[in-house]
């Protein structure tokens, strides 16, 4: 599958530009919520995340996925991508700056799999990477997802 | 082996972190041997318990204290170079 599948244009926002680290994951869960994956509440949820064990999600150089764990604010699993204009520290110690916040939404521990797998794929691929990164509109975004098997 | 991927939810950063290592793993032609879990911060100190070994963040290392388990911090949970050169002493000792 790809990852394009999980990922509608109405979850993607590009050169976008954060204050700081609340204000990127508020993009995050803006998106998600526009793509009906969530309700406002969950952005709430995933800013207590960080809140409370800290910024782990920051889990690659210049990458934070934004999540918090399955609740009533999770209409359907889905995913949201937010490209920052200008990076943003969100405190990490190795992986800081943060250029990419993906929004991850999850019904349950396992229905999401196969969508962390072909995020895993994205992630791993730094050359197809760096070229979502510098997408200047979520149908371009869309057009190099859809391209990676 | 018993090895725990934690992170503060179990769904998202630890499932990643799994799957990189089951891959670190595989190349290493040790998946066989291996068992991996992804666990939350809540209940990672009930499966540390049984566990060999704990990969984790740098952030939730004191979260999760004092377990028995040996615990390695991974930094770029998407790299897999990098969990395959941490997990090679472990897995070849």
């Amino acid at each position: 599958m790809s990852l394009a599948d999980d990922l509608p244009k109405s979850a993607i926002v590009t050169r976008a530009h954060a204050s700081d680290w609340r204000a990127a994951i508020q993009l995050a869960g803006g998106a998600l919520t526009a793509s009906g994956a969530t309700t406002a509440a969950y952005t709430d949820e995933m800013i207590a995340a960080v809140e409370k064990h800290g910024p782990y999600i920051v889990i690659a150089p210049g990458f934070a996925l934004a999540h918090s764990r399955p609740s009533p604010a999770v209409l359907h699993t889905g995913l949201s991508w937010v490209a920052l204009a200008e990076p943003v520290d969100f405190g990490s110690g190795t992986n800081d700056p943060v250029r990419l916040v993906v929004g991850l939404a999850a019904l349950d521990h396992d229905s999401h799999i196969e969508t962390m797998a072909a995020l895993a794929g994205i992630l791993s691929d730094e050359a197809v990477l760096s070229e979502l990164i510098a997408a200047e509109t979520a149908a371009e975004v869309h057009a190099i997802l859809g391209r990676v098997p | 082996m018993k090895i725990v991927a934690v992170c503060g939810m179990g769904i998202g950063t630890s499932v990643l972190l799994k799957m990189n290592t089951e891959k670190a793993l595989r190349q290493m032609g040790a998946d066989a041997d291996a068992d991996v879990e992804a666990a939350d911060i809540g209940t990672a100190r009930g499966a540390a318990r049984t566990a060999n070994l704990v990969l984790t963040s740098a952030e939730l290392v004191d979260e999760i204290g004092a377990v028995p388990a040996q615990v390695i911090v991974i930094d770029n949970f998407t790299d897999v170079a990098e969990i395959t050169e941490k997990l090679r002493p472990v897995i070849e000792n």
